[in-house]
């Protein structure tokens, strides 16, 4: 590549993403040109991806605080306290634009950065979830895509040896020019035994570790910070290449140096690699930062400053490190067959400075690189309400039992069995709830705690009414946590969006901030991670507004979470919320009647938190059997789901005033469906009209067939058949 | 029973293993690591556990089976002692010629994680004798490269020397292509060697050990080395 350094010019700049008006306040800054090292350490930093320049003024209106928050947003991972000394350690990170020019490396190394923002700070990873959106299936570019994310997230969750248990596939043709690889990891600390990146100490040594920088993924983050042309595919050179072997050693590796009591401070190398790492511990800890490259392990000879500063090669950390503990903190290295060399040191000067073959290639002011970096008030336009539909203005094209039949062998609804088969969910032998349920759940140790863990987002919510959509969101993550018994803790959250340079794709960022802010402080569940993904937009056309809410809730006692399948027969099933049909943005409304449209349903926050906290007290009671949210498809969907889940049928009857089409399929929010032992139906019922929650009495379970007053009988077998269908046979080529 | 854990790096299932070997042992197992050179004194069981040894990225086992450890559980098990490999461990015995045979990618091409039923085939092993001869568990599976290959005269002599323990079969115990999730040969899961101390399987027994878990299939097999070295000693 670029051996010499060029001279800077305004086709160079513009090549670094630095508009003209960011150059400007780089030379204000540094009161100088700037060298093309500089240059390469400023794109890095200043672009969105690293300096969330577009969305910062706004994320600051987010909830981040309660009691058990140990750490809030601003480090690599947000960390809650679960008592007993006991810590989690989580965020959700998006790799989107890589995933979408290299499916296969581009998802893999998703979850290998996440995994490194989790096992930084001192968790070991006890589970992994991806959120998944896909274009429309017809698309020539998604059935590959699915294929090759999948591959990868298993390819390396599997082999690192972390179960991911949980997440969400969609899809959706505006998703056709750029999917969504949204990764989530989880890990466990000891609360007092936790690692920051701000460095302290002058003349401490700044050591790199693990595998070897190479020439890949140069640019990551910039490319990450730009919308797609038609040249996408020759991008793919940015992407970086994973090596899940290397990181289960480095994890292996920093857990024992840091228990070793070697660690000042500690950063992975993710964006911007060497860079923002370097830069991110010395502005932290209001020191200085000198390196010298000569030290740094390289895979390949002739590297330059600039490539060594820019390069994303994976599995890479800098540690500041106890001076008497070098020699033991190399052995440990060593033992684990990865690289150890002290690059530099810290200094009083504020100063990042990168040296060379003898030559100073940067010298730069350290907290300006990133405290000064751009920030933007982008103008917005609010989102056009949409109107809200009456359902008894939408005719049913089919009979009720027909449009169940259908919704659940579609895309959306369908079974991922195929997806999640491929992911090792059991590894660690702390899975109590496999996918497949509303939330996974993982035992701590050997319990009795365990996590409940989910990720969820409506994205045609949030496209219809972005601050309602951000709400739902939030709502329906906490009432996932709820659904198996567990309470909401906190919240990591993925933004992913097109450019927010057009102030319609602004406004939807706006928002669905506004919403999720509103919910998370409603509901006592606040954000302690998270991450922007800006610019997933191709020629023009954006993503669906898509802010993914990975949530993790606690559950006392892992024996007593809750799951959906029905238990028994003989059961009382009674729904448990107001239901008034709410069918637009409804499945039901654009799969079954061809109408995207509408808008979404509205979550009464007050509401949402009063149903759940029942249900939750229900389930903590031992009253109910079993719990299911009820979210996409409605009603119906839901128990579809927990008689497939069992094998056994259900008697239904849908009571008079709500259309029944609206009824069984409309998604009203707020609402849960439960079972209860015929002997207890009595006392469940008053203890919710003592606490003011609507509840109603459906039908009861048992036989083999969904029998819905005034409709055929469907056998569970058959809607087992057509749930589980679809995605094998499109993998196959055959739908 | 004193066992003992061979570590590779990659290996990613030794805690499962571990835990399991306390749990129905009541004795932590030693960890070993490849570059050791000799298994403690006094070693009834020595257990290669799953995982991606070296990454996987030559053949599945083939680094791991010349890794320097290796040549003292090749003594062990000529000495007779008891060989348990899973998953990895089961490659990487294949590869160190302990066990006949090969594991080839999964039939369908992808790795899978789901349960699986197999049927026991003999009970009168130290490592069936938790069980009844065509009884049928269900234990995890999670593994790309789990089928089961070797030439017509090898599974030929395995089967005419039962020497297949465990092979995949429906729930009712039926050995069946629909209950076949890789491909595997006559439904092998898990065979061992003519001596009888050296047992290799794909499934992970590890992971159906605890009741509060849901599901205790997997015991059986500890709980039956356990008594096992009950009655030696």
């Amino acid at each position: 590549m670029i051996s010499n350094e060029p001279a800077i010019t305004p086709e160079l700049i513009a090549e670094h993403g630095l508009k003209p008006d960011e150059y400007e306040r780089l030379i204000k800054l540094i009161g100088r040109a700037p060298s093309f090292t500089e240059l390469g350490i400023f794109s890095a930093m200043w672009n969105e991806h690293c300096s969330y320049k577009s969305s910062k003024i706004h994320l600051r209106t987010l909830p981040t605080k309660a009691p058990w928050v140990i750490q809030g947003p601003g480090e690599n991972a947000g960390i809650i306290d679960i008592g007993y000394g006991q810590a989690v350690v989580f965020k959700m990170e998006s790799h989107n634009h890589p995933s979408y020019i290299e499916p296969y490396q581009g998802a893999a190394t998703g979850v290998g950065g996440i995994l490194r923002d989790v096992f930084t700070m001192g968790a070991r990873p006890i589970a992994c979830l991806n959120a998944l959106s896909f274009g429309d299936p017809n698309h020539p570019k998604t059935r590959a895509l699915v294929g090759g994310v999948v591959a990868g997230i298993g390819g390396y969750g599997n082999s690192f040896g972390v179960p991911t248990v949980g997440g969400e596939v969609r899809f959706h043709r505006r998703y056709d020019g750029n999917c969504l690889v949204n990764a989530m990891a989880v890990g466990l600390a000891d609360a007092d035994k936790i690692f920051y990146s701000a460095a302290s100490g002058i003349g401490m040594p700044v050591v790199y570790l693990g595998s070897k920088t190479g020439r890949d993924g140069i640019h990551g983050a910039s490319m990450a910070s730009a919308e797609f042309g038609a040249d996408a595919e020759e991008k793919r050179p940015t992407v970086q290449v994973g090596d899940p072997f290397s990181e289960k050693l480095l994890l292996e590796a920093c857990l024992e140096i840091m228990a070793k009591g070697c660690v000042i401070a500690i950063q992975d190398m993710g964006a911007a690699g060497l860079t923002c790492s370097a830069v991110e511990m010395g502005a932290k800890g209001d020191l200085g930062v000198t390196l010298d490259l000569d030290k740094v392990p390289c895979r390949e000879t002739g590297m330059s400053a600039y490539e060594m500063m820019l390069s994303e090669s994976q599995e890479r950390m800098l540690m500041v490190l106890k001076p008497e503990k070098e020699k033991e903190a190399e052995a440990i290295f060593r033992k684990w067959g990865l690289d150890f060399a002290v690059v530099g040191e810290t200094t009083p000067t504020r100063h990042f400075i990168v040296k060379h073959g003898g030559a100073v290639m940067a010298d730069l002011p350290i907290k300006e690189l990133g405290d000064e970096a751009p920030v933007y008030d982008r103008p917005f336009v609010e989102t056009p309400k949409q109107p809200v539909i009456d359902a008894a203005s939408v005719k049913p094209p089919m009979p009720i039992a027909d449009a169940l039949e259908k919704l659940i062998g579609l895309p959306d609804l369908c079974s991922k069995r195929w997806v999640w088969e491929q992911y090792d969910h059991v590894i660690l032998g702390n899975t109590v709830q496999r996918p497949g349920g509303d939330s996974a759940v993982v035992r701590v140790n050997d319990g009795p705690k365990a996590l409940a863990l989910t990720s969820d987002v409506t994205p045609r919510y949030c496209e219809a009414d972005p601050f309602e959509g951000g709400k739902q969101a939030v709502a329906e993550a906490w009432r996932n946590l709820t659904a198996v018994g567990a309470r909401p803790l906190a919240l990591t959250d993925n933004l992913n969006f097109g450019n927010p340079e057009r102030p319609e794709i602004m406004g939807q960022l706006v928002g669905c901030i506004g919403g999720i802010g509103e919910a998370a402080r409603a509901l006592d569940f606040p954000i302690v991670s998270g991450n922007v993904s800006l610019y997933n937009e191709t020629n023009g056309q954006a993503i669906l507004p898509t802010p993914t809410i990975g949530g993790v809730g606690l559950v006392d006692e892992f024996t007593k979470s809750m799951t959906l399948a029905f238990k028994a027969t003989n059961e009382a099933i009674l729904l448990i919320g107001d239901t008034r049909g709410w069918l637009g943005q409804s499945l039901y409304l654009r799969d079954i009647c061809g109408h995207e449209e509408g808008a979404p349903p509205p979550v009464d926050l007050a509401t949402e938190k009063r149903n759940g906290d029942f249900v939750r007290g229900l389930i903590r009671d031992g009253l109910a059997s079993a719990v299911h949210d009820i979210s996409d498809g409605g009603l119906l969907v839901a128990l579809a789901e927990m008689a497939m889940a069992s094998g056994i049928g259900a008697v239904l009857e849908a009571p008079p005033g709500v259309p029944a089409h609206a009824f069984w399929f409309g998604e009203d929010q707020g609402r849960y469906v439960m079972t209860v032992r015929s002997d207890a139906v009595a006392d469940v019922i008053r203890l919710a009209e003592l606490g003011l929650v609507p509840i109603r009495r459906l039908g009861a379970t048992g036989g083999r067939v969904l029998a819905i007053a005034g409709e055929r009988p469907l056998p569970v077998e058959d809607l087992k058949g057509r749930f589980e269908a679809w995605l094998p046979s499109y993998i196959a080529g055959e739908a | 029973m004193k066992s003992a854990v061979i570590v590779f790096p990659g290996i990613n299932r030794e805690r499962d293993m571990a835990r399991a070997l306390k749990l129905i042992s009541g004795r932590a197992p030693a960890m070993l690591w490849h570059a050791d050179r000799e298994l403690p004194p006094g070693t009834d069981l020595v257990v290669i556990p799953g995982g991606f040894s070296y990454g996987d990225y030559l053949r599945c086992g083939a680094i791991a089976a010349r890794a320097p450890i290796m040549d003292a559980v090749r003594a062990f098990a000529q000495k007779g002692g008891l060989v348990l490999a899973v998953c990895n461990g089961f490659q990487i015995v294949c590869e160190a010629g302990l066990l006949p045979g090969v594991l080839m990618r999964n039939a369908q091409l992808r790795f899978i994680c789901r349960d699986v039923y197999l049927r026991v085939e003999r009970s009168d092993t130290p490592f069936t004798r938790g069980y009844n001869a065509g009884q049928v568990i269900r234990v995890p599976v999670a593994h790309g490269e789990g089928n089961y290959i070797a030439d017509g005269e090898t599974i030929a002599r395995l089967e005419g020397e039962g020497r297949v323990l465990f092979r995949y079969a429906s729930p009712d115990g039926m050995v069946d292509p629909n209950w076949n999730h890789n491909g595997a040969m006559n439904g092998i899961a898990g065979i061992i060697n003519d001596r009888g101390n050296v047992l290799g399987m794909m499934p992970h027994p590890e992971n159906h050990v605890e009741a509060a878990m849901g599901r205790t299939d997997g015991r059986g097999l500890f709980a039956g080395l356990v008594d096992h070295f009950k009655l030696a000693a």
